[in-house]
Formats: C-alpha cells, structure tokens, sequence
C-alpha cells in the first residue's frame, strides 16, 4: 500500500510536468461526459420516464456508474495501455522486480485527467440524490458506499481481463469496449430498461446489475428484497475469475524482439 | 551459482505470404510454425565471473537473459538454477538477486528527476534506508551522478542516462548483474566509464556479470569466458585470451574480425 | 493524376493491413453491432412508454443507428490517426515535405482511404445481420433507387466534410504545445453537434436548427437521414447544398492554414 501511493506521488508529479495539457484534458473528459448527460436531458425533455423510472432516478443512476467508473479508470487505467507495455519490453522490467506485477501495473499510469468526468459524475450525484424523493436512512447511505465501492472493483476487475487478454492477443480486443466503455454509456440507465435477457446476463455474468439496478430499488424503496443492498458484496467474486485469467496470460507471455 | 541444464525455448510464429490473394486467404485460414529459439543449452556460470554472451541477432541470447532473469517460462522439461532457485518459479525471491540493464530501453521516469525513479525502487525493492544511503553514496561516487540525480531523466545525454541506469539496476545490490549490450550507441569517453565502472563492481563485490553485445571491445575490457550461441545451441564456451592467442598464431587481425571468422566457422551468418 | 495514384496505393496498403488483422475486423464488427443493439433498446424503452411522443419511426431510426454503426469509421471524428500526430510533434514532418506532393492533398488522401478502408471490411456483415432482423428493429432497401443514389452522394459529401475537419486539427497542432487537450476538446464538440450522441430529430426546437446549420449537421445527420426517408425531398436537397458548401469551406481554410502552417515549420527549423 505504501509503495502504491508511492506510485500515486510520482504520477502527479509528472503530470504536473505538463501543465497546460493537464487543464485541457480535464476539461475535455469533463465535455465527454457533459454530451452523455446532454442525451438523457434531451430525451427527458419529450420523455417523462423510462419503464418508470424519473428524470432524475436516471441522473442518480448515470452519476453512480460514471463515478465508478472513473474511480476504477483513475487508479486501473494502467491497465488500458497493457497492450504498449507488453509491446515496449516494460512488462519485462516490471517482471524484473520483486513486487505483484498487478501493483506495479496499476502504478504506469494514472490518469488524474478522469477528474474532469468526476466533478461531472458528483454533479449528478448529488442532484439526483436531492431530488429523488427517498427517506435517507443509515443503510441506505452504506449501500450507497458500497456500490461505488465495489462497482469501481468489478470495472477495474473487467480491464484487469482485458489485460490478460493482451497476453494471448493484441488485436481484436476492441470487443472489450462493450463491457468497459459500453457499459458506461449504457450503464446510465438501469439495467431492466434494456429487457429481461440483458437483466439476466447482467446479473448472473458480468455482475453490472449487482452494482446498479438491484441495490438502487432497494435505496429508491422500489420493491426492492431485503437482500437487494448487499448483492454488491456478492459482485466482488466477479474479480476471482479476473484474477485467475490473468495469472493463466502471464504464463503465456513471451517477450518481444530484443 | 548459475546451472542451466537442457533448456529449449519454442515460439509460435504466423507465416503468411506477400500479397493480396495470401492476405485473403491468410484472413480466413492462418498457418502457424514453431521456431526453436533454445534448442537443448547447458552452461555453469561461478559466482564471481564475467561471462560474455556472444552470437548474431536472433541467436537466442535475449531468450536466454530473459529466461535467467525469470521474464520468460522455457519449454517443459528445461532446468535451471540460480543461486538454488528456479527463476520462473519464485520470481519475487529471484528478482531481489539480479539487476538487469537493457541498453535500448529506460527504467527511468522520463518526466522526473532521476533521485525520484530511486527512491520509488528503493521502495519496491525494500532497501533499507541506511543500507540504500551507503549504496547510493557508493555509486555516485563511482559513477559521477553527483549533478545527474536533480535533472529529469529526459534532459540527460545517453551516457549520462546509461550511467543513471546502471545505478538503478545496482541499487538493491544484487549479485548478479546481467547486461544487454549496455554501451550501445554510446560515445567513447562513456563507453570507457561503464566498462570501468563494470569491473570495479566485479572485483569490490564479486558481482558475477553476464554481458550480451555486439561490441566486441566490450567483451575484450569485461569477459574472461565467452559463449558463443547460434541458432539456438551453444557453439563454443572458451577463455577469450585463449582465442586471441589462437588467432595471433593464424595472422592476427581485429577483434571484429575474429568473431566473423566464428559466425563463418560454424556458418551462423545472419 | 499523382494525386489519385497516391491515393490509390494508400488504400491498398491500408486494406492489406486491415485483412492482416482478421481478429480485430471480426472483433470491431461483433463491438459494433452490440452497440447498436444497445442503442437501440434503450430507445425502444422510451418508445415503449410515451410512443406518441417519438420523433421519428422507430424504423427510421433503427436504419439511422445501424447505418450509424455500419459505416462509423467514415463519420467519426475521433478516428484520427495518431502518425500524423506524432509526424507532426517529432518533426517526422520533414520527410512530409520532401514528397514532390502537397501536404494537404497527401494527408487528405490517405485519411479517406484510411477511413473506407476500414469501413469497408466492417459495414457488410453488420449491415447483412441487421437486414434480417424484424420490423421494426432492422434495415430495409429505400423503396426508390433515387432515394439510394441521393444517400450515396450526401454520404461522399459528408465523408469529405469529416476529413476536411480532421484536417484542421491536425494543422493546427502545428500552433499548439498541447495537441491532446486541443485533440479532445474538439472531438467532444462535435460529437455532439454532428448528432453521433442523439439524432437531431430528438433535439428540441431553436436548438435543432442551430445544429443543422452549424458545419457539422452537414456530416453523418444528412446521409443517415436520407436514407430511410426521414429527410426527404427540398429540405434533403437544402441539406446537401449546405453540406457542399461546408466541404468547399473547410477545404478551403484547411489548405490555407496548411500554407501558414508549412511557412511556420520552415522558419522554426522544425
């Protein structure tokens, strides 16, 4: 833990190396998400809502999957250029070194520019939460934490598979998309607006409805079982499989040239 | 110290022909062949020597340090040790023992100075603060960092990096170091140090040296033993004056010139 | 005559690469056609509460979203190739400008032949796939062939007007020390504004009309559009004389920084 937030200090120190290009990356990641949320407020100005759910169960929905999201990618976004550092020889130094090559990984590359998409996702958050109706309670403030908490786990555990994945092949990953950058976009919406089968594979596959829609019917008071608030917890085995994936990849790597 | 016993390395290679009609029909139907990149090697290295690695590009040497330093798995059925250890297996243990410097890629951080790249791998490698002040003292000196270690890594020369590297690799004192043609690209006055700098290392520690490179200059400062490797098997294992003596008695001639006539010997030219 | 040999040797290059990489044709395909059936449902949710309110047939839109996805490598903006990028950055540039062929008209060339070429490989399977799913969720044949042949031509009008836009980007990293915050500043833009988030018929009113006359409602909305009859008749012929007058207009001060832009290198030394 330590030498990560080693990791972290020397990250921000280089990123401030460039400073100009740190403001305006901010604010363009700030723009990217601003469009998303530009879509929803411009369907929600002809729609009421979406298999009930209110224009602003929605924003609450949207700001809790984009701030896992960033979290995940804030601190994992290492993982996203495995595949150049596979290519570049660098996974060779970090093998070189007595530590988890996960750890040192996750320490090539921060990207504090998702800052940008965060103040966004807080945004919402936080507007959707004043708005929605709801009785605040201590729980549901907890599995509030709990799904940002471990939403940002099995994001990261899904870029820790697109990892493991570079071991055996660099090209043709771009399907990965569908389970990171997809489900960003399409995460603002809970999960059951996109049909029962998609709920399914949700639930019982990649764990994107443990993280979102259960959980939020329980904090929305929406028929929600007393169990809905900790399914959350039950996403994190999602990660064991991820873990397990990419132990089998580095088994299987095989440096480049010379 | 080092025992390498029967070690075989296959890759997979895609083959595919030049052309639009072999890239349609590579599209749908893809043939793969093996290469034996490590066909069978065996060597002892003892602690305390300076060993040069020695072959055309693509003989296999990179696979070999690569495989000793514990980055690569062989082919079941190869065994190694170093220092007792089998390096693809207890890879955090094994690691702490060796310090490696690729000539033509940088462990620095590019944007920092390069004190910051120290003290992260002082961390990673848990050196302990007095033991890493010593070393770090230790180092400087022998290498002039002096001026080096507040200057982000991108505005050092090449020399003044590979001098930067070379201590980065050391930092944790391991007791083998193994070196991927370290003066590459180098000017003369920087070459000269880092050979200085090698043999120091070797005599003041009994650091055991394991040095691929094409500059046979490099070879003639550092190693005592060479090995020549081709097409994946160990062609020769000698005592390099040996060698020298050998070719003065035949007419003499270069350096380079003598390692030609070995390529063409056993007709490894690439 | 050059120009279009260049052009045409560009695109072989490029498609060869393509097929190079099945994996990644059949992946890009599989990550598009999810897209578009996400897309798709989520707009079927709101169609399925409030039909009354829906702007467009449901089976307009789904054309527009599938074609959407079908020929995204045409369309979007942020394809950009990252080699010019870096021609530009580590001065590579120079090389650029000994080619007997200006830099404009090279760099045009070869990102439309870039962007058909990868659009070629991956529209004909997803489009074949969304021809056999049912009404209203598929993609039908227009029932005129003029209808065909004007999507045609506004889709050719449309892939210019998004090269001649990446165009100016690339230029004016030539002025700037930070080409990423300026690079995703201006894809964010457009993105919204070319209706890649939500189709224009979707956009409230004052707001719709500012779009479409911006340069930008002159790239994927008017192709996309004509095809299923949304935009028909004098409004899809106003569209498509704007477009042709957005394309002269970028062209146009696209090559004019491209003269500002080579004098500034040639003065700077690179």
């Amino acid at each position: 833990m330590k030498l990560y937030w080693h990791y972290v200090r020397l990250q921000f120190a280089a990123a401030m190396e460039y400073k100009t290009s740190f403001v305006l990356v901010c604010l363009g990641q700030f723009l990217v998400s601003f469009n998303g949320f530009l879509g929803v407020y411009f369907l929600f100005s002809r729609f009421h809502s979406v298999k009930g759910w209110s224009y602003e169960e929605i924003l609450l929905c949207f700001g809790i999957v984009l701030l896992q999201y960033s979290l995940a990618e804030c601190f994992a976004r290492g993982f996203d250029g495995f595949a150049g550092i596979l290519g570049n020889g660098q996974f060779d130094r970090i093998l070189l070194r007595p530590r988890s090559t996960i750890l040192q990984v996750l320490g090539t590359r921060m990207e504090f520019t998702r800052i940008g998409r965060m103040v966004q996702a807080v945004v919402m958050f936080v507007y959707g939460l004043s708005r929605c109706r709801v009785e605040w309670t201590l729980g549901k403030g907890l599995v509030l934490a709990l799904m940002l908490l471990c939403g940002s786990f099995v994001f990261a555990g899904l870029f820790l598979i697109y990892a493991a994945l570079c071991f055996f092949t660099t090209e043709g990953l771009e399907f990965m998309n569908i389970f990171t950058d997809g489900a960003r976009e399409y995460g603002r919406y809970p999960i059951d607006v996109f049909g029962k089968r998609i709920l399914r594979f949700c639930t019982f596959v990649v764990p994107y409805a443990l993280i979102q829609y259960y959980p939020l019917r329980f904090v929305l008071d929406r028929g929600a079982r007393w169990y809905y608030g900790l399914l959350p917890l039950l996403s994190l085995l999602f990660l064991l499989p991820c873990y397990g994936l990419y132990c089998l990849g580095r088994r299987h790597y095989r440096s480049t040239g010379s | 110290m080092i025992q390498v016993n029967h070690l075989s390395k296959t890759f997979r290679v895609a083959r595919r022909n030049a052309g639009v009609k072999n890239s349609v029909k590579a599209f749908f139907h893809k043939e793969y062949e093996s290469v034996k990149a490590l066909d069978d090697i065996s060597f002892h290295i003892a602690k305390g020597e300076m060993v040069g690695y020695i072959g055309p590009n693509g003989a296999g040497k990179s696979s070999t340090v690569k495989i000793l330093s514990g980055i690569l798995y062989p082919d079941p059925g190869s065994q190694c040790l170093v220092q007792g250890r089998v390096p693809w297996k207890n890879r955090k243990e094994h690691v702490r023992e060796i310090g490696v410097v690729f000539g033509q890629r940088s462990q620095l951080w590019w944007d920092l100075p390069v004190i910051d790249s120290f003290e992260l791998l002082r961390d990673i490698y848990g050196v302990s603060p007095q033991a890493y002040r010593n070393r770090l003292e230790e180092l400087t000196t022998l290498l002039h960092l002096e001026e080096l270690l507040r200057t982000p890594t991108r505005q050092l020369s090449l020399g003044q990096r590979m001098r930067c590297e070379l201590a980065a690799s050391l930092l944790h004192s391991p007791p083998i170091l193994m070196l991927d043609e370290p003066t590459i690209g180098l000017d003369a006055v920087s070459k000269l140090a880092v050979r200085e700098f090698i043999n120091k290392e070797n005599q003041e520690h009994q650091t055991t040296v394991i040095l691929t490179t094409h500059d046979m200059q490099d070879i003639e400062a550092l190693a005592k033993r060479i090995l020549l490797i081709g097409r994946g098997r160990i062609l020769l294992d000698s005592d390099f004056a040996e060698l020298k003596k050998q070719q003065t008695a035949e007419g003499g001639g270069s350096l380079d010139e003598l390692v030609a006539s070995l390529y063409r010997k056993f007709s490894i030219c690439s | 005559m050059k120009t279009i040999r260049t052009y045409a040797s560009f695109f072989r290059v490029r498609f060869l690469m393509g097929l190079q990489y099945r994996a990644a044709a059949l992946a890009g395909v599989a990550t598009q056609f999810a897209w578009g059936f996400l897309e798709l449902a989520a707009y079927h949710a709101f169609y399925a509460e409030q039909p009354e309110n829906f702007p467009m047939g449901f089976s307009e839109l789904s054309s527009y979203v599938w074609l959407q996805q079908a020929f995204l490598a045409l369309f979007m903006v942020w394809m950009l190739e990252n080699e010019i990028f870096e021609k530009i950055i580590d001065g590579g540039v120079a090389y650029e400008l000994c080619r007997p062929i200006s830099l404009y008209a090279m760099w045009f060339s070869r990102s439309v032949a870039n962007r058909l070429s990868r659009a070629i490989l991956r529209c004909l399977p997803i489009l074949a796939a969304a021809f056999f799913l049912p009404e209203p969720y598929g993609i039908r044949l227009p029932e005129r062939p003029l209808t065909l042949l004007l999507f045609a031509v506004s889709m050719v009008l449309a892939l210019l007007a998004v090269v001649a836009f990446c165009m100016i980007i690339y230029l004016l990293t030539f002025f700037t020390m930070s080409p990423l915050g300026l690079r995703i500043l201006f894809v964010s833009f457009v993105e919204l504004f070319s209706g890649a988030i939500v189709p224009f018929p979707f956009l409230p009113e004052p707001v719709r009309t500012v779009f479409e006359l911006l340069p930008f409602g002159s790239m994927q909305n008017v192709p996309l559009r004509a095809y299923s009859g949304n935009l028909a008749g004098a409004a899809l012929a106003r569209a498509m004389l704007l477009q042709a007058f957005w394309v002269l207009v970028l062209i146009g001060g696209g090559w004019l920084l491209s003269r500002r832009a080579i004098r500034r290198t040639v003065l700077n030394g690179g």
